[in-house]
């Protein structure tokens, strides 16, 4: 979207995303529900949510930048609106994350008109939950070390390896799935398919225990499962550049076709209602200048995220148009991961309890979400991965591959 | 002043703003690359500690900035500057900092916003004064360090039309450069705002010996200075100087992100040359990982500067707010690429040698001038969170 103002249709857009959505809130879920869709475990907690992101798209707030003919609203520069309008109405966050995030728009840049056709608008409806098999035990930093093959047999490919870390796996109807083709070449030998996983033969989901306790991810393993020839997304051998376009959309690099969802009140407000409400040693926590200075210094990176996300769209003010989206998702991730770190140091004792005592304040929140924000420090590539991109792609430096 | 419009989505950064931010890089890359900066300041480390103070700038380099407009940057059109938004005056001094200029240019603007916030007549015929070329600079500090501007340095007394001017004020920057000091007094309940030649009778300057080579600093010892009435700015001057407050923190934010970005991409360049284990240096993550994290704070404090000159502008009601935000990251990135810049540079990084240390010493003045992060934070969390108890 340019640096200009709302054009007239995307102020009207905006008025009745907002209108829609005050009218439209769902009711409270029926059992509580996880902080991010990577920690959903419950088919009640699916249904709950898929039913949502159905009906949002109805409405036309998901899939609202996309063709018409691939299930999408054709508007350019609606999408962010609605993301930014979901945001502020505090509503569920969508739970096809991986299908909205990451497949739908690779299958756009890579994929056949009818690839287009077949898949876009489960994903953007969330009739069809995706997962993405790109880890495996031995490629996870090193991921075009892929050991996962795939072998032409007429038309299908026979596929046998092992997949981890698959989130959403458990509920996933497909899989953006990277394979090796080829021994010779390590990073020419892989191709990108679209698998089938519910149901599939040959295809077995274990879940995977969190360090949360929660379940939620899982490994996957292919025995001799059959992928048919027409799932293949763009060439053979042409999958770790289509790996790198799903990647830029995970990493938030490119702008999102849609994700949305409200996480609640500005980070910086619950830190300070969490000190405000806290005792520390005899003494209200907000009145410790330590953790005052320990709050503002959390509120300044919340306030410079922003301001990043606004200077990134006025060219003039950037010395490298890849300097501030690709610092995106290392900057999001460690902001989660400080701001919950400080809260559970201010919930002090508090901290130790876990979300199903009843002395649990905010349910747990607070060490829940420290546990939890490891997820996006490591997952779509560690951050240490991150910090060798922005300093051989942005800076210059000599490459570590 | 600024009216309150809705904040620009571009900063209020258009094509004037560019032009003039380009125009300022070009003319510094040209008039003072590195090593024109390092023979002005740098050679004979000895003799400059020990006069305390040598004029290390180039008159001649300073008469073309004069030509150019910057002293009247801030300055209203009416009253014969440029009338620059405070947001375009960033990228300026952004590039100033950059090339580490050694002159009174910051606190010339510094002094002319707190001029253009008093607004009487005496201070439009100084800001006309300044727009045609005269220095200036703010003597509000005293010897407890006071940052904020509501507890004055020196007293006054009334004395028929004049006022009677004593104490001492410290830290006063580029103070031997000035063509005119705007000092602050207490008067009863009330902070005067006014100007005092460097020549007043009673005015003792005496120059610090200061670590940044690239600017002085004085303390001035008042005994019994008079003050004429067409030298008194203002006799009520908190709330001006409260409204002013935030765009100084603006212009030394700016001068420290210029800073950090030359030491940044100075460290970068070093580290892709620089070989050792049959490699460039920049190989090593250990090198890498926090060259990135310096990028990332620079480029928070940029986005921060940038946002808090837009809510001055646009005269906002959190433009405080966001002005110690900027500050506070602004100090704190330029404390982090300092310290990484010379470390990365080994040995060489520790002499006198190496450019490193010029822009590290200007850092460093520039992150305590006018409250460093911590003070900033103790501040916004009265804001944000209230008083403590
Ligand atoms: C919550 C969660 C959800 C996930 N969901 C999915 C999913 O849905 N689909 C999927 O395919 N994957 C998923 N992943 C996997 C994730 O992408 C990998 O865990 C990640 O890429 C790291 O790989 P690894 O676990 O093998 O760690 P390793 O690569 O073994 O890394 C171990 C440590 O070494 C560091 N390291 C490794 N190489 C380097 C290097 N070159 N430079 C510096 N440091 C290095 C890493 O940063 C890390 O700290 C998920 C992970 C998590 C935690």
């Amino acid at each position: 979207m340019s640096a200009a103002v709302l054009t007239p249709e995307q102020q009207e857009f905006q008025e009745y995303a907002r209108r829609w959505l005050a009218e439209n809130a769902p009711p409270p879920a029926p059992e509580r529900l996880p902080i991010t869709p990577i920690e959903v475990m419950t088919t009640g907690q699916r249904d709950y949510l898929q039913a949502w992101q159905r009906k949002c798209y109805d409405a036309g707030l998901v899939g609202a930048d996309y063709p018409t003919e691939y299930g999408g609203g054709g508007h350019e520069g609606f999408q962010r609106i609605a993301n930014l309008e979901m945001g502020r109405a505090r509503v569920p966050f969508l739970i096809n994350i991986v299908g909205l995030n990451m497949a739908a728009p690779t299958i756009l840049v890579h994929g056949t008109d009818q690839q287009k056709k077949k898949f876009v608008p489960g994903c953007l409806s969330g009739d069809e939950i995706w997962c993405q098999g790109f880890s495996e035990p031995g490629a996870g930093s090193d991921m075009a070390n892929q050991q996962t093959s795939a072998v032409r047999d007429g038309d299908d490919w026979i596929v046998n390896g092992h997949k981890v870390w698959t989130s959403l796996g458990h509920f996933a109807k497909w899989m953006i799935l990277i394979t090796r083709t080829s021994k010779d070449h390590k990073y020419d030998g892989l191709t990108y398919f679209l698998c089938p996983i519910e149901g599939h033969a040959g295809v077995t989901v274990r879940p995977l225990v969190k360090i949360t306790g929660e379940a939620g991810f899982n490994e996957v393993l292919f025995e001799d499962a059959r992928v048919p020839d027409a799932y293949r997304l763009d060439e053979v051998g042409k999958g770790w550049t289509v790996a790198m376009t799903t990647l830029t959309y995970e990493r938030g690099a490119a702008e999102s076709a849609g994700s949305g969802g409200g996480d609640g009140p500005h980070p910086t407000q619950r830190l300070i209602d969490l000190a405000r409400d806290t005792w520390r040693d005899g003494e209200c926590a907000a009145d410790d200048p330590v953790t005052r200075d320990a709050i503002m210094q959390r509120a300044i990176v919340a306030e410079g995220m922003k301001q990043n996300g606004r200077r990134a769209r006025v060219p003039a003010l950037c010395d490298h148009p890849m300097r501030l989206p690709l610092q995106q998702k290392l900057t999001s991730s460690e902001f989660v991961q400080d701001n919950a770190r400080l809260g559970v140091e201010i919930a002090g004792a508090h901290s130790t309890l876990y979300k199903l005592d009843e002395k649990a304040p905010s349910e747990g929140y607070w060490p829940l979400a420290y546990m939890n924000s490891y997820g996006h420090t490591i997952a779509a590539g560690t951050n240490e991965i991150q910090r060798n991109i922005l300093g051989e792609r942005v800076l210059g430096l000599p490459k570590s591959k | 002043m600024a009216t309150k419009n809705a904040a620009p989505r571009n900063f209020g950064f258009g094509e004037d703003e560019t032009l003039l931010r380009d125009m300022a890089r070009q003319f510094l890359d040209e008039r003072l690359p590195v090593e024109t900066l390092r023979g002005l300041v740098a050679e004979a480390p000895e003799p400059i500690y020990d006069e305390g103070q040598a004029p290390r700038w180039d008159a001649g380099l300073w008469k073309e900035i004069v030509e150019l407009g910057w002293t009247g940057l801030a300055v209203d059109s009416e009253d014969g500057g440029a009338g620059v938004s405070l947001v375009g005056i960033a990228g300026v001094v952004e590039e100033v900092g950059r090339h580490a200029l050694p002159s009174p240019l910051v606190s010339t603007l510094a002094a002319s916003w707190v001029l253009r916030e008093a607004g009487s007549d005496v201070a439009k015929a100084q800001l006309t004064r300044i727009a045609e070329g005269a220095t200036a600079t703010l003597a509000i500090t005293g010897e407890r360090g006071a940052w904020d501007p509501g507890a004055p340095a020196l007293s006054a007394r009334d004395e028929g039309d004049d006022l009677v001017l004593d104490g001492t004020a410290c830290f006063v920057q580029d103070a031997l450069k000035a063509d005119c000091l705007l000092a602050t007094a207490r008067l009863g309940d009330d902070v005067v705002l006014c100007k005092v030649a460097p020549d007043a009778t009673g005015l003792e300057i005496r120059a610090d010996h200061i670590h940044d080579l690239t600017r002085d600093q004085a303390t001035l010892r008042f005994a019994n200075v008079r003050v004429g009435p067409d030298a008194i700015i203002s006799r009520s001057a908190l709330p001006a100087l409260q409204r002013a407050w935030p765009a100084l923190l603006v212009l030394v934010s700016a001068d420290l992100c210029g800073t950090s970005e030359w030491q940044l991409q100075t460290t970068v360049e070093y580290a892709k040359q620089r070989k050792q284990f049959e490699r460039q240096i920049g190989f090593f993550q250990a090198v890498k990982h926090p060259l990135v994290n310096a990028m990332v704070e620079i480029d928070r404090a940029r986005s921060l500067l940038y946002h808090a000159a837009c809510e001055i502008d646009r005269g906002a009601d959190d433009a405080e707010t966001a002005a110690r935000m900027a500050k506070s990251a602004a100090s704190d990135a330029g404390a982090f690429i300092s310290d990484r810049s010379v470390q990365l540079h080994g040995g060489i990084g520790f002499t006198w040698e190496c450019d490193v240390h010029i822009f590290f010493k200007r850092s460093l003045h520039n992150q305590a001038l006018y409250g460093d992060g911590v003070h900033q934070r103790k501040r916004l969390a009265s804001v944000m969170m209230g008083p403590i108890g």
